[in-house]
């Protein structure tokens, strides 16, 4: 065992990419879960704009170009979950776990042939003076502009959720439809626009996989991150700050895992593969025993007629 | 007379299946409180939904200061003036005062600015509020002077105010009632719906009667009495229940230093509740929505255990009873949730029937439904309580609520209870439904049960009862005869005014 092989300003690095794919799913999700419907289908989400990403990336040789069709494609898939569950009034449990199923087979289909291409490289942005810090430049100011764009969108989310008028009228919706309805918002319609914006997220999370992470294309490449964001939100208390400390804990404690095993730690990989899980859940768990609580209409069909 | 401040003209809107509002036509006058009469399903809310822009009318029209009125959504109505205070479902209890304040403005100011203007004008109006609190925290009179206050923050010309005083204390009652008046003296029209037909006399200077859909009749309500008024809501004469003479014999249920947790984040724990009822009485417990009345039930019921000797049926300890053995010893309960608790929505009225008539209607053969006995145990409860469906099959959701209510109410009388816990019995039921429920309860305690009623509604409680206490945040009162309680005494029992002052000039 050889502990000195782990570089920590490496890992602190590698954490920060690890974690933006559920970091960007988990935030879509958790202003769909503020306006009050539950999309499971973020895995099915996440892998469609990891192939649409990847395709259009590869096809027109610019990642840039990539991550738009990423965003459009998982906010296509979203689009029809919103109008299987805001206009069809189907239930939002089955038709996100068919979402998933759908995305998963999908992305299958439309990623035949793409396997085994390299994607055109997405560069790194080079900051004058504070890239070349010791320790904090290759730590925080030596990525891409999605990780950027990754943590300006836990801000925003924070800020318009708490500080504007709109994200007040989204948590209202989310909080009691009846009310909001019946002060003349209309629900459905925010509802179909944050199920949308929930959608391009994801598809940003998965493009990331497939674009920088790993960075190619294979079946099924999502392996659960998807609903990792899900399970993110509810333990993050459906708070913003949260979401990224717990995306951040995961993403760190699979980094240092794979380095474990890498140095040869005497803890069987199977323990050591399942860490992740459990620490960033056990955490988040005890993190979320105040007395903040789910939006009281999520996952609650909404009729105007009620 | 001057030009009206509203005018209905022929107003009709039709749903599949029924017709809400046929040809209604009334006037309303700047500074006066004008009252709205019927019975639930009579059409009140359709009109005052088309009032507020939430549904549009299909024929007929309005005019507001003799000009064309019909807005499509609410917030045209908000901006012409009219501002509502909703009886249900309008106020987020996660969020804060403030929060839901600017939720129902068309521009709200930055919130620092609003919460000097909520604490300014809840001052004047003597509605005291912290802005910044959150409303899930609150009491449910503090919750409507939210509501008040959102609308009166946008200087309304007209405001509608459905059941405003069903979760109020008398006190709290007189102080509104303070406010509206100062409210009428500015100039502002208010339509006011109530079943409380006394307040309505003391309060109101024109009521409109809509039944069925029609406008059946104008009064002005302080020259008319009570019971005329609730004839020309049913349409024909119903009997005032009659009590018979009797008197009250052993003690059958005794509640010992009966404390009990709260169960839910906003629910309240019971403390120290002692109390005993006699055999042929009728105990009435009122209070304020939300201080312990569910709980009460539930800990009676057995939905929720207690200690082993906090409760004694009969002197045997029930406390850790499951209510399936406690209905087997003769303590039946209805809850006050008619849709969801009381009885299952989806499940026809012979499956509800069986659900708490199993045991003690021998309606199983080693656990295997007698579906016959069952079927004729819904219908006899049908007949005898006069519920009106088109039969046995019927889902309990399609019932109306004062139908339903019978029902639930007649399956745990007919199954003779030796004590009966209630739990607003009559709570949005027409008046006709509720004399016979409440003739219903005197009958059972008359007949050798002892009945424990749980209420809101006061001149109920005072109808029925023969001794009268109340629950206030989770503890008993003193129980007393109520034959000898006057309005203000129980008012007091009931918690007071909780904090609240009456309206003042801002000096």
């Amino acid at each position: 065992m050889d502990l000195s092989s782990i570089n920590p300003t490496l890992l602190l690095a590698s954490l920060i990419v690890a974690s933006t794919p559920i970091l960007l799913a988990a935030l879509g999700e958790l202003v769909v879960e503020r306006a009050g419907v539950l999309n499971l289908g973020v895995e099915g989400m996440m892998i469609t704009g990891a192939i649409c990403g990847f395709a259009i990336a590869v096809n027109t040789g610019s990642p840039f170009v990539g991550f738009i069709a990423a965003a459009l494609g998982g906010a296509a898939l979203a689009l029809l979950f919103a109008i299987l569950t805001q206009l069809a009034l189907a239930n939002q449990v089955a038709s996100g776990l068919a979402l998933t199923l759908f995305g998963l087979g999908l992305s299958a289909l439309l990623g035949q042939g793409y396997q085994g291409i390299k994607p055109p490289p997405t560069a790194n942005i080079k900051i004058p003076v504070l890239s070349d810090l010791p320790v904090l430049g290759p730590v925080l100011f030596s990525h891409d502009l999605m990780v950027y764009l990754a943590l300006a969108l836990v801000a925003t989310v924070w800020f318009v959720l708490n500080r504007t008028r709109a994200g007040l009228i989204l948590r209202a919706v989310g909080e009691n439809h009846g009310a909001a309805h019946a002060l003349g918002y209309k629900v459905i319609r925010i509802r179909i626009l944050a199920i949308l914006f929930g959608g391009a997220c994801a598809g940003l999370g998965g493009a990331y996989l497939s674009l920088v992470r790993v960075p190619q294309w294979t079946e099924g490449m999502t392996a659960g991150s998807g609903w990792i964001a899900l399970a993110l939100v509810v333990f993050a208390s459906w708070k913003a700050g949260r979401v990224l400390l717990g995306a951040w804990l995961f993403g760190g404690i699979s980094v240092l895992q794979l380095n474990l095993q890498a140095a040869g730690v005497a803890i069987p990989v199977e323990y050591l593969s399942m860490s992740p899980y459990l620490i960033t859940i056990l955490v988040l768990v005890i993190m979320s025993a105040d007395k903040s609580r789910a939006p009281a209409s999520l996952g609650r069909t909404f009729h105007a007629s009620d | 007379m001057t030009e009206p401040l509203l005018r209905l003209s022929g107003l009709t809107k039709a749903y599949p299946g029924v017709v809400a509002n046929d040809d209604v036509s009334f006037d309303i006058q700047a500074g006066e409180v004008h009252a709205l009469l019927g019975e639930n399903g009579a059409g009140k809310s359709t009109l005052v939904k088309m009032i507020y822009g939430l549904v549009a009318p299909d024929r007929g029209f309005m005019q507001m200061h003799g000009e064309a009125f019909s807005p499509k959504e609410p917030r045209e109505a908000r901006t012409a003036g009219v501002a509502m205070v909703f009886q249900h479902f309008s106020l987020f209890e996660a969020l804060s005062v403030a929060e839901n304040v600017a939720l129902g403005m068309e521009t709200p100011p930055p919130m620092r600015q609003l919460s000097e203007r909520i604490r300014d004008v809840s001052n004047s109006y003597g509605l005291p509020l912290d802005p910044s609190r959150t409303v899930g925290d609150l009491s449910a009179g503090e919750r409507q002077r939210v509501e008040i206050i959102r609308c009166l923050l946008q200087d309304p010309r007209l405001l509608i105010m459905d059941e405003p005083t069903s979760v109020l204390t008398p006190q709290e009652v007189e102080i509104l009632f303070e406010t509206l008046r100062k409210l009428t003296s500015e100039g502002v029209a208010i339509l006011y719906i109530s079943h409380k037909l006394e307040e309505i006399r003391r309060l109101c200077d024109q009521a409109t009667i809509l039944r069925h859909g029609r406008k059946v009749g104008t009064c002005v309500p302080s020259e008319t009495s009570a019971r005329d008024m609730a004839e020309m809501m049913v349409g024909n004469s119903f009997a005032t229940p009659a009590r018979a003479d009797h008197r009250a014999g052993d003690v059958i249920l005794e509640l010992r230093n009966l404390s009990v947790p709260a169960t839910s984040t906003f629910g309240i724990s019971l403390k120290d509740i002692n109390l005993s009822l006699r055999v042929g009485e009728i105990l009435g417990i009122g209070g304020v929505a939300g201080n312990g009345q569910d709980e009460l039930l539930a800990a009676l019921s057995g939905e929720v255990r207690s200690a082993r000797d906090a409760i004694l049926l009969q002197d045997k300890p029930i406390g850790k009873t499951d209510p399936t053995a406690r209905r087997a010893m003769g303590l039946l309960a209805a809850p006050e949730e008619r849709l969801g608790h009381a009885a299952a929505p989806d499940m026809s009225l012979t499956e509800n029937a069986l659900l708490t008539g199993l045991t003690r209607q021998n309606l199983h053969w080693h656990g295997v439904l007698k579906w016959s006995a069952a079927r004729n145990f819904a219908e006899s409860i049908i007949v005898k309580f006069d519920v009106r469906t088109p039969s046995a099959n019927v889902a309990a959701r399609a019932l109306s609520g004062g139908n339903l209510q019978k029902f639930v109410i007649g399956r745990e009388i007919m199954q003779r209870p030796s004590v009966f816990v209630v739990n607003q019995p009559t709570w949005g039921v027409d008046a006709a439904a509720a004399a016979a429920i409440r003739q219903a309860l005197l009958d059972l305690a008359s007949n050798g049960a002892a009945v424990l009623c749980i209420s809101q509604d006061l001149d109920e409680l005072l109808e029925i009862s023969d001794r009268f206490a109340a629950l206030n945040e989770g503890r008993l009162s003193d129980i007393k005869p109520a034959s000898a309680l006057t309005v203000e005494e129980i008012g007091l029992m009931m918690g007071g005014a909780h904090g609240m002052e009456v309206a003042h000039d801002p000096a």
